[in-house]
């Protein structure tokens, strides 16, 4: 089952539902966590896999032959992103424009156009206890997330249980790591920004068609506005945190709920046997 | 006009409430709200809205069945699946041999233009796309332009621009000095889109393990478009040997400390009133804002002068 984490946005505790929930559950079951937030992957920084592999993400990326070239125009015209211009008879390619879509390449009627791969990112998979840990990173400077999210993805093992920390956010990035999820999580705050956030998170699932449920993070700071909205939304909650000065230290240094407050561990299994049962309900909903 | 743009390699590091606890210290200013994702500034402001506008982003394709033979090219030319075929089903529920026509799944759609390009019988056609709003508003702390992307939409980085460029339009008519912008998070391409060619970025950062992760490649991003950065330690007292760790990090690297802010609980009240923090605490916190702030307005200054 592919479980996604998500929040309407950043800093609501998203990666520390997804590595305690891993802990939480590794001893039980095969646990895959998947850390999509490619801008910024923080899941290894609790989890500490030892990484075996690392691999590039690239984009297929116009290369002109200058020979062949006769600066018609007509692949700069084309090309819905700019990422091509003819200045002084000769094209200036723009890679980090590109998204690679094969556009130019297609149309150029000298056949001037090759196109050879571009680097965007990196994947690395690794081992963390018996956890399977795979991540992405971006390349700084480089806008272009969803295809190395993608990437991230195709790792999948499909077994078990496979967690993904989602980036923030509710637009594209986020929707490419939600897509083909069983469920998802949505985590948020009890303040007016997290209800905000919340909103809009749960439009987009909707959107998607992706059943979800709710975490409530720091659930002792702010007020009952996000409780409400959940249940006049019909919209779950599986789990409250409180705010702790000392979770925040816990936190601070790197390390997980679970590992310095076991009593945490039947919690984040319970979280995942709901989830196992509103799944499985809604299965039986859609085949009758 | 300088432009102060406020952002954070993460969210949730209290980027908002530093740059609404701003808005309310600095004079002679436009506001801008460049989150457009999840935009949450307008939550400590109330902004009353003046004009509401549309924001288009890049088309999108769209299959006019009528015309499709069912050649199937758009399909094969298509990088992002974005094309898909209507499935009929018999009576049994089992999927028949003879499909339908194609279709686009807007999500999943770039806007190339490619399926366009190969189909033989001009079937699609690229549709204008409305992606979001921008908003110009009025706000007790004066004028401030927001926006709200569509959900599920992409262009968050054109949207961005849009705002900027309106407040700097704004910031003209009203003759501002500044313009204060509540960056995104992240690294990606909103960011990059709110980076380019402003003044100083302050970047909040929180003394976790993650924060100093998060603020190293959001410096290294600013170096790559020569923007000057001040850091702010927001909670620096909740690990205030991680606090140590970043200020050494910034000392080493030549990146000035414009303010710590301590862990304060006025912080949240505001935030559940919608205030924002230096209009209605004196507190440790907001003290700390306010000597962050007389440090930004030196630096601001100095880089004026150069
Ligand atoms: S379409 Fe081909 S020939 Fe024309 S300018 Fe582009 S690369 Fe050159
Ligand atoms: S592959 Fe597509 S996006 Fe890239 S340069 Fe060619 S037309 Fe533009």
């Amino acid at each position: 089952m592919i479980v996604t984490v998500a929040s309407g946005k950043g800093g609501t505790g998203k990666t520390t539902i997804v590595t305690n929930l891993a802990l939480a559950l590794a001893k039980k079951m095969p646990v895959q966590v998947l850390d999509c937030d490619v801008e910024e992957p923080n899941a290894h920084l609790f989890l500490k896999p030892e990484f075996q592999e690392e691999r590039e993400v690239t984009l297929p990326v116009p290369e002109v032959d200058e020979t062949k070239c006769t600066a018609c125009g007509r692949c700069s015209e084309v090309c819905a992103f700019h990422a091509l211009a003819v200045a002084g008879g000769r094209v200036l390619v723009f890679p980090e424009m590109c998204h690679g879509c094969g556009g130019c390449s297609l149309v150029c009627p000298a056949g001037a156009i090759r196109e050879k791969p571009y680097r965007i990112g990196v994947v690395a998979r690794g081992q963390a206890g018996n956890i399977d840990f795979v991540h992405g990173r971006i390349d700084i400077g480089m806008p272009m997330a969803p295809p190395v999210i993608r990437a991230v993805k195709k790792l999948s093992r499909r077994e078990g249980l496979t967690l993904i920390d989602a980036p923030p956010g509710t637009s594209c990035p986020v929707v490419a790591a939600v897509k083909g999820s069983d469920f998802c999580l949505l985590v948020t705050e009890p303040t007016p920004f997290g209800l905000n956030d919340l909103r809009l998170a749960v439009g987009m699932v909707r959107e998607l068609g992706v059943p979800c449920a709710v975490v409530i993070n720091r659930s002792t700071l702010g007020d009952q506005r996000v409780e409400r909205y959940c249940l006049r939304e019909g919209i779950p909650i599986l789990l409250k945190i409180p705010f702790d000065k000392e979770y925040a230290a816990t936190y601070a240094r790197g390390r997980c709920l679970v590992e310095d407050y076991p009593h945490w561990v039947p919690s984040f299994i319970g979280l995942w046997q709901e989830v196992e049962r509103l799944v499985s309900q809604r299965a039986r909903a859609a085949g009758n | 006009m300088q432009e102060l743009l406020v952002i954070s390699g993460k969210g949730g590091t209290g980027k908002t409430t530093v740059t609404a606890a701003l808005a309310a210290l600095a004079e002679d200013k436009v506001l801008a709200d460049c989150d457009v994702d999840a935009a949450d500034l307008h939550l400590l402001l109330r902004p009353e809205v003046e004009s509401v506008n549309e924001f288009y982003g890049s088309k999108k394709a769209v299959i006019n069945p009528k015309f499709c033979n069912l050649c199937g090219r758009c399909l094969e030319a298509c990088r992002f699946d974005a094309v898909l075929q209507v499935v009929s089903e018999k009576a049994d529920g089992k999927a028949r041999s003879d499909r339908g026509s194609f279709y686009i799944d807007s999500l999943a759609c770039e806007g190339c233009g490619v399926c366009a390009l190969v189909c033989p019988t001009g079937a699609v056609t690229m549709e204008p796309n409305l992606a979001g709003y921008w908003y110009i508003s009025e706000t007790p702390y004066g004028s401030l332009v927001h926006a709200q992307l569509g959900l599920a939409e992409e262009n968050s980085g054109k949207l961005v621009t849009k705002v900027r460029q309106e407040a700097r339009r704004l910031g003209e008519e009203n003759n501002a000095r500044l313009i204060i912008t509540d960056g995104p998070p992240g690294i990606g391409c909103p960011v990059i889109s709110s980076l380019t060619g402003v003044t100083l970025a302050l970047v909040v950062t929180e003394p976790t393990a993650a924060g100093r992760h998060d603020l190293e490649r959001v410096v290294k991003l600013a170096d790559h478009f020569h923007v000057p950065v001040s850091v702010c330690i927001n909670k620096y007292d909740l690990a205030p040997e991680k606090s140590r760790e970043i200020e050494a990090y910034c000392y080493e690297t030549g990146l000035s400390v414009a303010g710590k802010i301590p862990y304060d609980i006025d912080v949240v009240r505001a935030l559940v009133n919608g205030v924002p923090l230096t209009s209605c605490s004196r507190g440790a916190a907001a003290k700390a804002v306010q000597a962050m702030w007389d440090s930004l307005l030196v630096r601001l200054e100095k880089i004026g002068n150069q």
